[in-house]
């Protein structure tokens, strides 16, 4: 049967482990961790009333908003500022697309070393124009910056890319009648080119949250780690940390389970708008 | 979960082919082309500072990493620190893991999802349904949301530190057979009647007809894929222990100096960075065609 092969990997290794999450969720382990308790939902209610858990989503909304929207707004204002017809856009793309192929890890340990207090570029840079220390390891927000800025640097030249691809896509003559109609460039881009752009727009958004959300698991296990105190905790590292360091396999399932919860509301959403709000 | 780890249903026109655009006879003053080359070359250039920073700290010394101001020219030690990265840092041993973590999940999802896109095309059996939708589920259910009961099932096959359970359990994708399924519908009926007149059984059909006209397809699926797998992260963490079965992305992180007792040794770090990097990078720039191609169908 052809589809075996695929059929078995996905029942061995997505559905019994997902079950498996789903079960273990309702139990915690003993204080010696050899057995496993019924525990009803109070994993749930425990986490839901721990104010670490709650600071760990609201640094992972952060994070994520952060790296979409900082990192979508500023291609999508490049790619308009440089929308002409471009010649040799190959070569721009391929000088845009490598940082696509750097795994986050390595793009934050990059990072890391230019914002290293110590030795890197940034700190001294700035130490010239303020006397503020620009220290990741003892600030939070400046660490959140660092995961932030490598997220995005990662990102960057892929939203580019696609923006000056679907700009090229508008035929000129669509912005040449606007332009007749007296319609100013700022309204031009409001009216007729973002939402002409929406395919992309929507395209990149649910990208760059997926990313944002799911893949930086390296990028703050090889750089911060979670530090300093929980500022940089993500949800995946939380899930992680409290199931591999902490041992408590049933908080960590039920990490798992509310993040099944997220993938499945944003598979949800991508669903549901690319059907509708999304202007062709 | 990839790049590719979020696939949607609508179909997003991404055309990002421009050949007719740039055979248009440009009708703007000059000095706005100017402007548009300004603004890119300042972003490719910024792009490409901090790996330029990484390149020539993996080229100095240690004092000379260490001294302010930063230096921003190469220097001489190139060749000792990356020697000094490939015998400490073992990083031989660790991008040949990563090679056949990357090559395997790439090989292995491509060949699965060929046959069963194949399967669900053009055969009619009890279940497809439910395999469809099983296969679809797999969406909804990346590395992160099993982390704990995944490591469970892996230790309960006693695939922990093995090449086996570095690869075959990413193999399964639901983004590669929609891509395949969705290329096979495109192609005509007579295909397949024209394999049975000369006598080809299904799997002679998938071979000798149906692969090689699927070969863009399959390029494009490679690159996405060997990146993928290269730079996977969480999943070579969590079955990993013994350090010779550690990829090169994973063991980096065991370089960073995490207390002041340990020599900041920047250079070294950087010089194995760069080799980590280097293979990914490449195979996109070389391959760009068939990335750009893979980029754009994977999410339709």
């Amino acid at each position: 049967m052809l589809v075996a092969p695929q059929v078995a990997i996905t029942l061995v290794f997505f559905f019994w482990p997902a079950f498996d999450s789903l079960r273990l969720s309702l139990y915690r382990s003993s204080p010696f961790g050899d057995k496993l308790i019924w525990a009803g939902l109070a994993n749930f209610e425990r986490l839901f009333g721990d104010p670490a858990y709650l600071r760990s989503a609201v640094t992972t909304f952060l994070f994520s908003f952060l790296v979409t929207f900082a990192g979508m707004g500023v291609a999508l204002l490049l790619a308009a500022l440089a929308n002409a017809k471009i010649r040799g856009l190959g070569a721009y793309r391929t000088l845009l697309l490598w940082p696509y192929g750097i795994a986050p890890a390595i793009a934050g340990i990059i990072w890391l070393f230019i914002f290293h207090p110590s030795y890197g570029i940034l700190p001294y840079a700035l130490s010239f124009v303020t006397d503020y220390q620009f220290n990741w390891f003892l600030k939070g927000w400046v660490a959140l910056l660092l995961i932030t800025v490598a997220a995005i640097w990662k990102q960057f030249g892929y939203n580019l890319a696609f923006y000056l691809a679907g700009l090229q896509a508008i035929p000129e003559s669509v912005l040449e009648a606007a332009s007749v109609d007296g319609a100013g460039s700022i309204r031009r881009f409001c009216t007729m080119t973002f939402p002409l752009l929406s395919p992309v727009t929507f395209f990149l958004f649910t990208l760059n949250m997926t990313f944002a959300f799911f893949e930086t698991f390296g990028l703050v296990h090889s750089v911060t780690q979670g530090g300093p105190g929980d500022a940089t905790t993500i949800l995946v590292y939380k899930a992680w940390k409290d199931g591999f360091e902490g041992l408590q396999i049933g908080i960590s399932a039920a990490q798992s389970v509310v993040l099944m919860v997220i993938v499945i509301l944003l598979t949800a959403f991508q669903f549901r708008y690319t059907e509708k709000k999304v202007v062709y | 979960m990839g790049g590719h780890g979020s696939s949607g249903a609508g179909t997003i026109a991404v055309s990002v082919d421009t050949t007719a655009a740039r055979d248009l006879p440009r009708r703007r003053p000059d000095w706005n082309s100017r402007i548009t080359h300004g603004i890119l070359l300042a972003s490719v250039l910024v792009l490409a500072f901090p790996l330029y920073y990484a390149f020539v700290i993996s080229t100095q010394s240690l004092g000379e990493v260490s001294s302010l101001p930063p230096k921003l020219l190469p220097s001489t030690s190139m060749i000792q620190n990356y020697a000094d990265a490939w015998q400490r840092a073992k990083m031989g041993r660790m991008l040949v893991n990563s090679a056949v973590m990357a090559l395997g999940i790439a090989l292995g999802k491509i060949a699965i999802s060929l046959l069963s896109a194949f399967a669900i095309v053009y055969f009619n059996f009890r279940g497809k349904q439910v395999v469809f939708w099983m296969i679809f589920v797999t969406l909804m259910l990346p590395v992160p949301v099993r982390i704990v009961s995944t490591f469970q099932v892996i230790s309960v096959l006693g695939w922990v530190d093995t090449y086996w359970g570095l690869t075959v359990p990413l193999m399964a994708s639901a983004t590669g057979t929609f891509l395949f399924r969705q290329f096979f519908q495109t192609l005509p009926d007579s295909l397949a009647e024209a394999a049975q007149l000369d006598g080809a059984g299904p799997l002679r059909f998938l071979w000798s007809f149906v692969l090689p006209l699927s070969r863009a397809n399959i390029a494009a699926l490679f690159v996405i894929l060997f990146v993928y797998g290269w730079n996977e992260y969480l999943w070579p963490l969590l079955i990993t222990n013994r350090p010779e079965m550690r990829t090169a992305v994973i063991g980096i992180e065991a370089l960073v100096p995490r207390s002041g007792s340990q020599l900041p040794e920047w250079n070294v770090i950087m010089a194995a960075a760069m080799m980590v990097l280097l293979p990914p990078v490449a195979v996109i720039v070389f391959m760009q065609r068939w990335f750009v191609k893979g980029l754009v169908e994977i999410e339709k």
